[in-house]
């Protein structure tokens, strides 16, 4: 009988302290994909959270009040995130989420927060995140739209109006893709040929056998994610195509550049500043921002930038600002002062967000890199 | 004809990765009657060992045997807690537990590992040889003498060595094989043994082209599995075969019809030909046991 008392007081004691604790903070809520086939983005965006919500309460919290970072892991299951939604909206009572990994994940979610009327802000690429246009849904990430747009840029700037696409047949890859196909008639490019690989394929000599014997072909573009981008790299060589090579944002890591190995040499990609921050201009209105966080992950966490911590960040901070305008964390003001966000500027562009636009992001945005000598340079 | 020359180059690069994995699944079940569904995950081991290893310092030569030593040690594991607890449940039950043992593995090398793609330099020099427009890499060309060799060496092994013959012998009847004399549980302990380290050897061969992460392996198996199937389980030969078959078929599919189908295309031809030769290409005859 005394043993049972102890545990009843030891239990009441830890009931009364996490509830003493709960009750003087604000809780921001975030569901990620930690672990899972997306884990790669997931993973530095749940450090990107924690590093700067310990950070921001160190310095005394938002409007006097500290914040509670919830983070939910849905393993990239977009069922588990959508029953993570509406734990965090009904037993959690956060003021904000930030989050969903994936494109899949954000759009499970989106409903529960149209409901609950709490800010979402969205961490995945897919443009029908934000068109139409939702109140209480926002994003930080450029899409691929965007991508493809920079890329044609680019191609124009060459003279070149020719192109074969090889997509991969993932998410990302055939969404990419479609988006470039929409676009390419307004940019005034033609595409010519393509052709696709599944996103575990080994060896793509076949399909780049096809593009490199059209000879109207002027440049290749690879939209896709993964190992599949550092193969089409590697046999693009192999067979060797002379060709300029387009890879798309989704593999812009130091890990493509490894995978790839001497084959990367001259492959261009549009990506955010975040990948060059040494190396940008000392007077991009970025550089002070993009160099800070790449120092303080890298120090933190002993791990390469990646753009998807980045996109976290962002987010986080574009929501600090707003509740500090809002001056509260009243969650219809706050959404309102999200959507006033001006010239914000975050590691994935400078952030002018309105009404009729919850992304803010144009194309300056992206930096279009080259890779020379295993390392990337800003084209200018 | 350069491009049929080059879907041939590309079809024999895949075919020569397909055969490595099929020929692992060959011995484990010519000793007990069990496809080894784990057999992927002793190439990924193979190969993300040797990465991991290579990582920390050690010369990559020594990375790779001790990545071999490694994954035998797995295999034998695999066999031990796994598999000998329960022999006397019939091959079906046994089947299920390495599809369970495959799913294991995944989840500790996600943990001991990462989850991000490695490779490997190649073992020599990575530009392509050139023949008549069309280009191969020479560790395509390092796969395929690797095919070659253990092929012949499994040969020699089960044809040539007492141990072989106890092999077939334990294949062939486990009761009679124990009657007279023969260590059936060390025999299968044994077939584990050298199908990991054939799987290992496997990983580490084809990770300079393919990469590796610590979920290569369902793919793999899959498609060795397929291979296996249509060269006929159980022959070392149809195997290799197989796998060649399987990776040429994929690349025509991939050249000449669309990359889009280029696995359906690959395994509708499986289909046909298992339709007409339900033991596979190079299949034993059906012997009735009495």
């Amino acid at each position: 009988m005394p043993g049972h008392a102890k545990a009843a007081i030891v239990i009441a004691l830890w009931l009364a302290s996490g509830v003493g604790e709960a009750s003087a903070q604000v809780k921001l809520g975030a569901v990620l994909s930690v672990t899972g086939p997306a884990s790669f983005l997931g993973d530095p965006e749940k450090k990107t959270l924690e590093m700067y919500v310990d950070e921001i309460n160190a310095k005394g919290g938002v409007n006097g009040q500290k914040l509670q970072l919830v983070v939910y892991d849905d393993g990239a299951d977009a069922n588990a995130a959508r029953t993570f939604a509406t734990r965090l909206v009904e037993e959690d009572k956060i003021v904000a989420m930030v989050g969903g990994t994936t494109t899949g994940a954000t759009l499970a979610m989106m409903p529960v927060f149209e409901e609950a009327q709490i800010p979402l802000i969205s961490l995945a690429g897919a443009i029908q995140i934000i068109e139409p246009v939702r109140k209480w849904v926002f994003k930080t990430p450029h899409t691929d739209k965007m991508a493809c747009e920079k890329i044609f840029a680019d191609l124009k700037q060459r003279n070149l109006t020719t192109v074969a696409l090889i997509s991969g047949t993932d998410a990302f890859g055939k969404s990419m893709r479609d988006q470039c196909v929409a676009v390419a008639p307004q940019a005034g490019i033609t595409i010519a040929h393509e052709e696709s690989y599944g996103p575990r394929d080994s060896d793509m000599t076949p399909q780049l056998t096809n593009i490199k014997g059209k000879p109207a072909v002027q440049a290749v573009i690879n939209p896709g994610f993964g190992q599949g981008p550092a193969i089409v790299t590697r046999n693009y060589r192999q067979l060797g195509i002379a060709l300029p090579l387009y890879q798309s944002h989704g593999v812009a890591s130091k890990q493509f550049i490894d995978l790839a190995g001497p084959a990367a040499n001259g492959v261009r990609l549009p990506a955010a500043a975040l990948l060059v921050a040494e190396k940008l201009p000392d007077n991009d209105p970025q550089k002070p921002v993009v160099v800070a966080y790449t120092r303080a992950y890298q120090q933190k966490t002993g791990q390469p930038i990646s753009t998807f911590g980045g996109h976290a960040y962002d987010g986080l901070m574009i929501f600090v600002e707003a509740a500090k305008r809002a001056g509260s964390f009243d969650t219809a003001k706050v959404r309102d002062e999200v959507e006033r966000t001006k010239n914000f500027i975050g590691t994935g562009g400078i952030v002018n967000m309105s009404p009729r636009d919850h992304l803010g992001l144009d194309l300056s945005a992206l930096r279009m890199l080259e890779i020379k000598g295993g390392d990337w340079t800003l084209v200018q | 004809m350069p491009e049929f020359l080059q879907f041939v180059f590309s079809g024999l690069t895949v075919g020569a990765v397909y055969a490595l994995v099929a020929l692992g699944f060959t011995l484990i079940y010519n000793a007990s009657d069990v496809i080894n569904f784990a057999q992927g995950e002793f190439v990924m081991l193979g190969g993300m060992t040797t990465v991991f290893l290579g990582l920390t310092g050690v010369p990559l030569p020594l990375a790779a045997v001790l990545a071999v030593v490694v994954t035998i040690l797995v295999g034998l594991a695999l066999h031990r807690f796994a598999i000998e607890p329960v022999r006397a449940s019939g091959a079906v039950v046994l089947i299920i537990i390495t599809i369970g043992a495959s799913i294991f593995l995944r989840g500790v090398a996600q943990v001991v590992f990462d989850k991000r793609f490695h490779s490997l330099p190649s073992f020599i020099g990575g530009d392509a040889i050139r023949v008549g427009g069309a280009a191969i890499l020479p560790q395509s060309l390092v796969v395929l003498a690797g095919t070659v060799v253990i092929v012949v060496l499994l040969w020699a092994f089960i044809e040539r060595t007492l141990t072989g013959k106890a092999m077939i012998a334990t294949a062939a009847n486990e009761l009679a094989a124990r009657l007279v004399g023969i260590d059936t549980r060390a025999i299968v302990a044994l077939s584990f043994a050298i199908s990991a380290a054939i799987g290992a050897v496997a990983g580490i061969l084809i990770t300079p082209i393919t990469l590796t992460s610590y979920d290569v392996g369902t793919v793999l198996a899959l498609k060795g599995f397929a291979a296996a199937m249509l060269g006929g389980i159980g022959s070392a030969v149809g195997a290799v075969i197989g796998g060649l078959l399987l990776g040429l078929f994929e690349a025509f599919a991939a050249g000449y019809i669309s990359s889009q189908y280029k696995d359906a295309v690959a395994f509708l031809i499986i289909l046909i030909v298992l339709f007409a030769m339900p033991r596979g290409l190079f299949g034993p005859a059906p012997v009735e046991r009495v």
